[in-house]
């Protein structure tokens, strides 16, 4: 039985088709429809419901057990700051992907995926020393507010200023909130945590006051080509368990350079056969995660996502293709020999303003 | 005409001894946009019941199948470069048409589709 978030029936009033997600049941997408909701984000500002995420407290000798758990490195980052973290098996492949948010010298907020919460807190608990770990997810809603007018509509409150950043203790509408500037979409974006039952009402705000601004609230099916558009990775997708870590383009978040972490041997003694790239389908056709891909000498990788981007009109995939390969890439969808063009990833960048 | 239509949401529309073959409102508006309609080939023989072509939403593709038998005579070229007007005109917008080799079988009316969805 899939959980509800605090903001489940907010969903539904507003017309959100809703699906199981991660465990939780959320809406894919409301009335206006994914690209309605796409365009909003990238032109004005999207709403989205992200309480499914998972937030685990690390504190004690907290510094020291994120370092040995985590692949980047936190003992140079100050308190205030996010920073993106991969956590790896032994043998190199990606338990989950991660925002560590430093809180103080000793205390973290780790944010992970819904539907690997269960998982790693129990290898974190497994990797525990010195530290105490509190699992806050079913107290804790979070909501998203994504594209360049949330500035606009959470004008008057307290807003991190640099990206990456975040702020506690923040007075939302009468509300105490965390705040970041995080998100997952490629725009300008915070993401606010509240306690459940201030969720409703903050969602309630925000939609009043995000319509003067063209806001909508935008579901999962938005979030995916967000992200995808972005090129930013997605669990289960570019991130595997058989995936080595070090072949998801992923390494300004891998510091090989410290100490030790789970994994460190496994991804210096693995050589990376296998690379993340960016493609453009050519052709008719939409080539869809799993999609096989093959160079001139046969198999050569798969598609890990891939979706008709809104922003350029044209199908894109992100692929796990072999570094070693030969010619011209080409995929095949529903029989047919789709041509694929390599293209730098992000897919998408926003103008600097 | 009538339209007839398909437990599966396709509907055909008669006239004489051609069909012309699109999706109900309802189907669109479950699929959500529509960004991508793989148009069967001139000529493709089908049944009744088979799969005609995929229709491509954001999310995923989705099977359109044959509500009659016979072959594929035209194809709604427009839907190439405006594959929206599924999402926002089922209703007025033909897939395809197919010529029949049989008479329609075990289609519902508008009346008993309707009804089915309730």
């Amino acid at each position: 039985m899939a959980k509800k978030t605090p903001l489940y029936s907010k969903h539904v009033e507003a017309g959100g088709v809703m699906v199981d997600f991660g465990g939780y049941e959320l809406p894919v997408r409301y009335s206006d429809g994914i690209l309605a909701e796409h365009a909003a984000v990238r032109e004005r500002a999207g709403l989205f419901d992200v309480s499914h995420m998972g937030e685990i407290l690390v504190e004690g000798h907290a510094t020291a057990y994120l370092e040995r758990l985590l692949t980047n490195s936190f003992s140079d980052m100050a308190p205030g700051r996010v920073r993106y973290s991969l956590m790896l098996y032994p043998e190199g492949g990606v338990v989950d992907d991660v925002l560590v948010y430093r809180r103080a010298e000793e205390s973290y907020l780790v944010v992970v995926n819904a539907a690997n919460r269960e998982k790693d807190y129990e290898w974190m608990k497994a990797h525990a020393e010195g530290v105490t770990l509190k699992d806050i997810s079913d107290e804790t809603a979070l909501l998203a507010l994504q594209g360049s007018a949330a500035k606009e509509i959470l004008s008057g409150v307290k807003l991190p200023e640099k990206y990456y950043t975040f702020i506690e203790n923040v007075d939302i509408f009468g509300m105490n909130a965390t705040i970041s500037r995080t998100g997952y979409t490629g725009e300008y974006g915070v993401e606010i945590f509240l306690g459940n039952e201030d969720a409703p009402v903050l969602w309630d705000r925000l939609i009043e006051k995000g319509a003067e601004y063209g806001m909508k609230p935008a579901g999962l099916g938005a979030r995916d080509t967000l992200r995808l558009e972005a090129a930013m990775p997605l669990y289960g997708h570019e991130l595997r368990r058989e995936y080595l870590a070090s072949e998801a383009g992923l390494d300004f978040a891998i510091k090989l350079d410290k100490a030790d972490f789970i994994g460190k041997t496994a991804l210096e003694s693995i050589p990376a056969r296998y690379e993340r790239i960016g493609a453009f389908v050519d052709g008719k056709g939409i080539a869809r995660e799993g999609t096989p891909v093959f160079d001139e000498d046969g198999e050569a990788g798969l598609v890990t996502s891939g979706t008709m981007s809104p922003t350029l009109g044209k199908a894109v995939a992100m692929l796990r293709v072999r570094k070693e390969r030969k010619g011209k890439l080409f995929c095949e969808v529903r029989g047919r020999k789709l041509p694929l063009t390599e293209t730098p990833l992000p897919f998408y960048k926003r103008a600097k303003q | 005409m009538a339209k007839l239509y398909l437990k599966s949401h396709e509907w055909a529309e008669i006239d004489g001894n051609i069909a012309a073959v699109g999706i109900s409102e309802y189907a669109a508006k479950e699929l959500g946009d529509v960004v991508y309609v793989e148009l069967p080939e001139l000529g493709t023989e089908v049944e009744a019941g088979d799969e005609l072509l995929e229709l491509e939403s954001v999310k995923a593709a989705s099977p359109v199948y044959s509500p009659v038998s016979g072959k594929v005579v035209e194809v709604n070229q427009a839907l190439e470069d405006a594959p929206e007007t599924l999402s926002s005109a089922a209703d007025a917008t033909f897939i395809c048409k197919i010529e029949l080799s049989a008479p329609p079988e075990g289609l519902m009316s508008e009346e008993e589709y309707k009804a089915s969805l309730e």
